[in-house]
């Protein structure tokens, strides 16, 4: 049997909402994955490392202090520095249309704003394991 | 990594590689191939960790618990390993993981090594995975291994096969103490912890505790005298000197884990603890009595995949039993017997029954 798929959801920065991270880590626990939901406060650092020991296929990161061009690179750098390139990183929260491209072009695989269904976030995210999740997207290098 | 040998895995967790401990830990909760393989290796360098469960009801403060006695094995300069289990959900298998809230500090700490683990539903499969998930942290070199268990159902009992030292945690004023002696948690615990021991009604709680515990210890004066009590009055009889060194009576103590008092006291109850194990008979005992559950537990599930295999005999059976021409306990000695199935027994062939039969 496959086991579930794993998500990190992180919770960088300084804000301190996390009730939109608590709303996606749920619905992804009830779409039947292993949810490790970190609290608030997270450094990009500690968000790696917890990807590391927990051997993750996702992680899903929030962020709504405008901070998310800092640290969403920071932490797609710290997973290629791990070797694990071949996790999905997701971005959701407050983040401008226009800041879209740049974060998909520093690793982020998709971004969802506010109002996002969470329906379509379980979707990405097995549509994207069906497709060979992490094995696939190394092995494509 | 994710395509590395067990045997290659094995080598790389001993290093020091997390990623490699962290595969690891994924192969052998899925019960994959490999994993055997990777225990084989790592086996022989294993028996060094002190391991520790946590165990209790829950809102007793076991996560913090856990993160305070990690700061304080770090501050001693041990490396720590933890792994949390929560719940998963009968329905969906999925689970929430929190654990790792409880954690601190602004950079990862290379000598903590953290991770959730989902009870992920199947018999003895908590009791199983934790095993060998102890077994890789302790070769990766982890010298204290803490294990937080679900603190619900038969998980809590399971995770004592696991550790060498049960800490059960309550806490005041929930009139646990007739619950806990109902849960059969006053025969897991080897230290008893009332965590939030700055409320009203701790004194109460510790005092309930320690006078269960001499009951449960037969070490209450009031059968002291009477010889022919039977088992439990046994040690009563004795004469308290003897029992020095002998019995390991449970401490109870009081801390409060979100500000670290009391854990000093604790870690100190959990070296005294690992010395007594190390030292007395009842410490071989116990570490004779885990293993052989613990390959009771094994082979009983190598047994199972076995006979799911073994020469289409399952499939053939079933039917039998299903279209009623067998019944269930005359199949299993069937399924069970080292001989080839007799033509007679099976009447029908595989695959013919109707839907409806069943």
């Amino acid at each position: 049997m496959r086991r579930p798929i794993r998500v990190l959801v992180a919770k960088p920065g300084l804000d301190s909402h996390d009730r939109g991270a608590k709303v996606v880590a749920r619905a992804l626990r009830d779409a039947g994955m292993e949810v490790i939901y970190t609290g608030l406060h997270q450094t990009p650092a500690r968000i790696v490392e917890a990807a590391v020991q927990e051997d993750v296929d996702v992680v899903a990161v929030s962020v709504l202090s405008g901070a998310h061009l800092t640290l969403l690179p920071r932490i797609a750098a710290g997973l290629r520095d791990e070797g694990l390139d071949g996790v999905l990183l997701l971005a959701g929260g407050i983040i401008p249309d226009e800041d879209v491209p740049a974060l998909k072009a520093a690793g982020v695989a998709a971004v969802f704003g506010p109002g996002t269904n969470t329906d379509a976030i379980v979707a990405f995210i097995k549509n994207w394991m069906e497709k060979g999740g992490a094995d696939a997207a190394r092995d494509r290098g | 990594m994710r395509h590395a040998t067990g045997a290659e895995l094995a080598a790389a967790l001993r290093a020091g590689d997390r990623r490699a401990l962290a595969r690891a830990i994924s192969l052998v909760e899925e019960g994959a191939p490999g994993a055997r393989e990777l225990i084989q290796a790592v086996y022989p360098h294993t028996g060094r960790a002190h391991v520790i469960g946590i165990t209790g009801s829950p809102g007793a403060g076991k996560s913090t618990l856990v993160s305070a006695l990690a700061r304080a094995y770090r501050r001693e300069g041990k490396t720590v390993g933890v792994v949390a289990v929560d719940p998963s959900s009968p329905f969906t298998g999925g689970a929430l993981l929190g654990d790792r809230i409880r954690l601190d500090g602004d950079a990862p700490d290379p000598g903590l090594f953290f991770r959730s683990l989902a009870s992920r539903g199947q018999a003895g499969g908590l009791s199983r995975a934790a095993s060998d998930v102890v077994d890789l942290m302790d070769a990766a070199g982890r010298e204290v291994i803490l294990i937080e268990t679900v603190g619900a159902g038969q998980s809590e009992v399971d995770v004592m096969d696991v550790a060498h030292t049960t800490v059960v945690v309550t806490m005041p004023g929930v009139g646990d103490e007739i619950q806990a002696a109902k849960a059969g948690i006053l025969e897991i615990g080897d230290i008893f912890v009332v965590n939030k021991a700055d409320r009203d009604g701790a004194d109460t709680a510790v005092a309930a505790l320690e006078m269960m515990l001499d009951l449960g210890a037969g070490v209450v004066s009031v059968d002291a005298g009477h010889h022919g009590a039977g088992a439990l009055a046994a040690p009563a009889a004795a004469p308290q000197p003897q029992m020095e060194g002998a019995a390991w009576r449970p401490p109870v103590l009081k801390t409060v884990a979100r500000d670290g008092v009391g854990i000093p006291e604790l870690i100190a109850a959990l070296a005294r603890h690992r010395a007594f194990l190390d030292a007395s008979p009842a410490g071989l005992e116990r570490r004779r009595r885990r293993a052989a559950d613990r390959l009771l537990a094994v082979a009983a599930r190598m047994l199972l995949e076995r006979l799911a295999r073994r020469d289409g005999r399952l499939d053939s059976l079933a039917a039998d039993v299903a279209a009623r021409r067998l019944d269930v306990y005359s199949a299993a000695e069937a399924l069970l017997s080292p001989h080839p199935m007799s033509s007679q027994r099976v009447v029908g062939t595989p695959g013919t029954d109707k839907p409806g039969s069943t």
